[in-house]
């Protein structure tokens, strides 16, 4: 393959990811406003298009249409800036992300995976750690007390929860021998779900805590303090309004549909299915690239569903809750859960 | 590609650096200074330190500039002020500099025997570094792990210096004179 | 096309970048008048040693090299905590952050 070729087909892939993404958005959005509906005894969206299907893109464009206001008193330039980082580093991350079988396509490419990074695991959360400066620098460039306080302790959070969610996937690497996805899944596959890393691995104590921080991470409830709106109105996006209010929103849904592939890859066996190996692949050569992309959509959606379904049960915490949870209990429970792993590998 | 990624982010480096001496603001100049220390990761990886530029970036970027922006933030700092001693150091600190740059860049472009890095060098990869850092080098990383414990315990002590008021009725933002005699 | 990608630069730029860096550093050390910004030039400072031992580890195929960095990086977190743990304590005896108004030993 010629480098002309490699360029062309990393640029669809990148194209159609994208374009995938921003839909997978747009329908969590929709999903979300269903669901919590359903949840408080009512319908949620009905009217747009048959089964509400079309409110997503009709909310869209009424965020687009809007009157795009700045206030006078805002940094400008950080004002600007800040929107852009939150969404692009919450796109960017999927990059790395393998969604079906390797070695389908053309020869010597990954035709479900943009890039197939030695260091996937570490990229992912490196681009998730500089993502933070977006809503950072949105309170801080707002200007505004609820901005500011709601920044503040986005920062505070995610750093604090970026410890633990760091550690509980050491358990699983340490599984794997490798920080590349593609081999952290494939090692999970052998036996079907008695060899996924959360059964079969003992690690459902590292999933437990990923699952915690990535609610903290992703700014969600019952740990969205830093938009909580009965005491802050809006938090770091008060101030924000039309487009850039809808990046902010967007960047949001984007990061936890990436913690949802990202715990699927590391927890729920990627995109294999329920058999592993156990069953021979399919002789189709189509069944075969697109089952496992199935199997993996499934899965990201039971997550969504399962985030969707704690927003609309379980109340917020209190700031201090909050972080005597991460560092009094979540810490702690993940550096047991590592030596615990690290034993059980020494002495199998 | 190698000489144009390696132009693209050196510029990025030295544009990063010198804004963060121009900038007034700490707020800028410590966006400037995640500018440089992200284009630092890409140079890590085109010399073939993978892990090394992952760290890079989530350790630098993404932790301890956090902590800058965060104390930033919480002290909201102003701008910069000109001082008698700004002017001073200014005399005194642009010769200085171009002493130092003098120095090393004579002793660089006299050495002898240096290579040349290309794309196709190899990787470093984890597993090679993890094998050498906890064989060889395995006392010196428990030790790391014993100053961390200390700079976290400095840390937590001095910030929580005066917040459970301890003197009375100490004003906790200055104010000399009422706490001078005490 | 593969003449693309086997190019090859001597390692001295990337010394030479390095040594810019580290001048930068000692410049923003020297001339910056807040007390952030002057603990940012440190950082950079460090940063400019550790392009260096990469651009050796690289050149010697020494992994040492990059564990060193790696070190360093280690330091460097704990400086930034306690250091920034020390800057917050002196805004809160002083309530500015000039180094040139923090010249007293007692508060």
């Amino acid at each position: 393959m010629t480098i002309f070729e490699f360029f062309l087909w990393s640029l669809l892939k990148v194209a159609v990811v994208t374009v995938v993404m921003l839909l997978g958005v747009a329908y969590t959005v929709l999903l979300e406003r269903k669901l919590v509906g359903r949840i408080q005894n009512r319908w949620g969206p009905s009217r747009v298009g048959p089964f509400g299907l079309l409110q997503t893109l009709v909310d869209g464009a009424k965020l687009f249409l809007k009157e795009d206001l700045i206030p006078t008193a805002v940094y400008r330039p950080l004002y600007l800036l800040a929107p852009i980082i939150a969404l692009g580093c919450a796109l960017i991350s999927i990059g790395v992300v393998p969604f079906g079988e390797p070695n389908v396509g053309p020869a010597g490419m990954h035709l479900f995976e943009i890039s197939d990074v030695n260091i996937g695991l570490l990229v992912i959360l490196g681009i998730t750690s500089i993502g933070v400066y977006g809503i950072a620098l949105a309170g801080w460039s707002s200007n505004n007390k609820y901005s500011l306080l709601g920044a503040l302790r986005s920062s505070a959070q995610l750093i604090s929860y970026e410890l633990a969610l760091g550690l509980s996937l050491v358990g699983v690497v340490l599984r794997a021998g490798s920080l590349n996805l593609r081999v952290i899944v494939e090692q999970q596959a052998t036996q079907g779900i008695l060899t996924w890393n959360i059964f079969g691995g003992m690690q459902f104590v590292a999933f437990f805590i990923y699952l915690m921080a990535a609610y903290a991470e992703t700014n969600r409830s019952p740990f969205d303090l830093p938009e909580a709106e009965s005491e802050l109105t809006g938090g770091y996006h008060t101030e924000y309004s039309s487009m850039k209010f809808a990046m902010f929103f967007m960047a949001e849904y984007a990061n936890m549909i990436t913690v949802g592939c990202v715990a699927t890859l590391l927890f729920l066996g990627g995109w294999t299915s329920f058999f592993g190996d156990l069953i021979p692949p399919p002789q189709n050569i189509f069944i075969h690239a697109f089952l496992p992309l199935f199997w993996f959509v499934l899965k990201v959606f039971c997550f969504l569903f399962l985030f969707i379904w704690v927003r609309g049960t379980l109340p917020r915490f209190r700031y201090d809750q909050l972080m005597n949870f991460g560092w009094r209990y979540l810490m702690p429970l993940a550096i047991l859960n590592i030596v615990g792993t690290s034993l059980w590998l020494a002495y199998r | 590609m190698h000489l144009i990624l390696f132009f693209v982010f050196a510029g990025f480096c030295v544009a990063g650096a010198i804004n963060l001496l121009l900038q007034s603001h700490p707020i800028s100049s410590a966006l400037s200074l995640i500018v440089v220390m992200t284009s630092l990761a890409v140079l890590y990886l085109l010399l073939g330190a993978e892990f090394l530029a992952a760290a890079q970036v989530i350790v630098y970027a993404g932790a301890i500039m956090v902590l800058f922006t965060f104390v930033v933030m919480l002290l909201n700092a102003g701008r910069e002020e000109r001082t008698m001693g700004s002017r001073t150091a200014r005399k005194v600190g642009f010769p200085a500099v171009v002493a130092i740059l003098a120095v090393i860049a004579t002793v660089i472009l006299r050495a002898q025997g240096l290579g040349v890095a290309g794309l196709r060098d190899g990787i470093t990869s984890t597993t090679d570094l993890s094998k050498v850092l906890f064989t060889e080098l395995l006392l010196p990383f428990e030790v790391t792990s014993v100053l961390i414990l200390i700079a976290i315990l400095g840390a937590v002590a001095l910030a929580s210096h005066g917040d459970g008021n301890p003197h009375g009725n100490r004003d906790p933002y200055g104010n000399p004179e009422r706490t001078a005699g005490k | 096309m593969s003449s693309f990608f086997s190019q090859e630069i001597p390692i001295s730029w990337y010394l030479l970048l390095s040594a810019v860096l580290f001048s930068l550093g000692v410049a923003g050390f020297l001339i910056k008048r807040n007390l952030i910004t002057v603990f940012m030039s440190i950082e950079l400072m460090l940063n400019a040693v550790n392009l260096s031992f990469v651009t050796f580890a690289h050149q010697w195929h020494a992994v040492k090299g990059q564990i060193f960095v790696l070190f360093v990086m280690v330091v460097a977190a704990a400086e930034a905590a306690v250091g920034l743990a020390i800057i917050i304590a002196v805004f809160r005896a002083r309530a500015t952050l000039a180094v040139d108004r923090i010249d007293l030993m007692k508060l």
